[in-house]
């Protein structure tokens, strides 16, 4: 059996990494150690869920998983439904702790998408904790409740209309307290699906010759809007979610196959635009939303 | 005597819970807002040849961009192209927080449509010219032109221009046995 090590920190800044070391694994099934895990982010945790689904493909068995040695980090995974969720994906070393209560931060659990009805779920959920968060928390005006709801929802349904397969979602705010100075909230959505190049392929793939790839599906759909659908009111999502973001002077990235692109605000140092990646399905969205400075 | 409007009032709020399921409390995703329109549109098919209705959103809390696509600005291009039924539209409780959802789906549709934005204000939303606005705000600000008064509203040939667009988009309606244009706002103002 293949061992992979699970970094310490797996978060929006390592998941990348990750994901490359599980896009070069063999057939043979697959132990994800994460006994060394002391960090976890909502791309962390959603990342393993697609890291192994993409494993267990590829080895036609659902691969294994240890257990967190510490405490707080296995605690956590719990009350973010993150073992729940891994049923089916991985197979699970040792039965789950009991979840602590809720954490008053925790926005919204791993939440599976695979149909409208999980948008709506996820929209309503949200409803009664992101007000009190993004008000308390990142200095937000009560009513950025329902912009926060309609980047939930038209992220979400990126996975329903362009993936083609299932994806999970998952917010969470902390206090980047040494990175930063102050609170942000995090928006994890991924997919195991056909990507951005492969939703993308059939309609605009002659046009771009050869240098249709990963990136320039990326650049095509989050820069200038292009979708696979020829009506003219399609492919406004990830525009207007692009929009908010920038109002709110945070952060998107998407990696899609080997590329990953993103809207980098100046207290980021992520680069806009990352290619050479190892070939990864589906498309991996991460938004950070940082509090507001005050005035 | 111009004809009588039978101004229909459909409350999206409703719409959406009758329609769809009533455990969906807000407007999202793109196949609840196709379902929520043609639920609007098959009430609008036994309206007649020509009708306005008051599209009311004021019970919608959450409003995205896809369902917007769907619920006003498809909503809005499919009734101009109709070419039986001739279809004006007033949307109701069009606040802050749907204001940009709605706007951004006009615009990307080259359209512009008639909002009730708060209680009793009226604005044009989506794309307009400049001429368009002005002569589209004279109107509303009057409520009724009468034929004899067209030449004070439109001064020019830009004007006229600009009144006829405005007609055609269907941002204002002209009575064709009177001539009077009328302010949409004013055709559903009973309607509370």
């Amino acid at each position: 059996m293949n061992v992979l090590p699970v970094p310490a920190s797996l978060d929006h800044r390592t998941v990348d990494g990750f994901f490359d070391e599980v896009a070069r694994l063999g057939e043979q099934r697959t132990l994800f150690d994460v006994r060394h895990l002391r960090w976890v982010d909502p791309d962390g945790m959603v990342g393993l869920l697609v890291a192994g689904t993409v494993a267990g493909r590829k080895q036609g068995t659902p691969p294994r998983l240890g257990l967190p040695e510490s405490a707080d980090v296995h605690g956590y995974l719990s009350r973010m439904g993150f073992f729940e969720a891994a049923k089916g994906v991985f197979e699970v070393e040792a039965p789950a702790r009991r979840a602590a209560p809720r954490s008053s931060d925790v926005l919204l659990e791993i939440t599976p998408i695979a149909a409208n009805v999980d948008v709506h779920s996820v929209v309503d959920r949200v409803q009664s904790k992101a007000g009190a968060i993004l008000t308390s928390r990142l200095g937000y005006p009560p009513t950025a409740v329902v912009q926060f709801s309609v980047i939930l929802s038209e992220v979400c349904q990126n996975i329903i209309e362009h993936a083609e397969a299932p994806g999970w979602v998952a917010a969470q705010a902390y206090n980047w307290a040494r990175r930063l100075g102050r609170y942000v909230v995090l928006i994890s959505v991924m997919d195991v699906g056909r990507g951005f190049r492969g939703s993308l392929s059939d309609e605009h793939s002659a046009r771009y010759g050869d240098r249709w790839g990963d990136t320039t599906a990326l650049e095509a759909a989050f820069l200038h809007g292009l979708t696979r659908f020829l009506d003219s009111g399609r492919g406004q999502g990830i525009q207007q979610i692009r929009r908010q973001v920038r109002r709110w002077d945070g952060a998107i990235t998407i990696r899609s196959g080997t590329a990953r692109i993103g809207q980098v605000p100046e207290w980021d140092d992520t680069p806009p635009l990352v290619d050479g990646l190892e070939p990864f399905p589906g498309a991996q969205i991460s938004i950070i939303l940082p509090a507001k400075v005050g005035d | 005597m111009d004809p009588r409007f039978d101004p229909i009032w459909i409350d999206v709020g409703q719409v959406l819970q009758r329609t769809v399921t009533s455990l969906y409390s807000h407007l999202v995703t793109r196949p609840t807002g196709r379902a929520v329109r043609m639920a609007i549109e098959a009430r609008l098919q036994s309206a007649g040849a020509r009708s306005i209705s008051l599209i009311d959103l004021s019970e919608v809390v959450i409003l995205d961009f896809s369902c917007a696509d769907e619920v006003v600005a498809r909503l809005v291009e499919d009734a101009t192209r109709s070419p039986t039924h001739e279809a004006f539209f007033v949307f109701r409780g069009v606040h802050e927080p749907h204001r940009e959802q709605i706007e951004s789906v006009l615009e990307r549709r080259g359209l512009a449509t008639v909002a009730e934005t708060g209680p009793g204000t009226f604005q044009l939303l989506g794309t307009r010219t400049v001429g368009e606005e002005r002569i589209w705000s004279e109107v509303e600000r009057r409520g009724l032109v009468d034929p004899d008064d067209i030449g004070d509203l439109a001064v020019d040939a830009e004007d006229l221009l600009a009144l006829e667009s405005v007609l055609e988009r269907r941002l204002v309606f002209r009575n064709p046995s009177s001539g009077r244009v009328h302010a949409l706002s004013r055709l559903v103002q009973h309607i509370t």
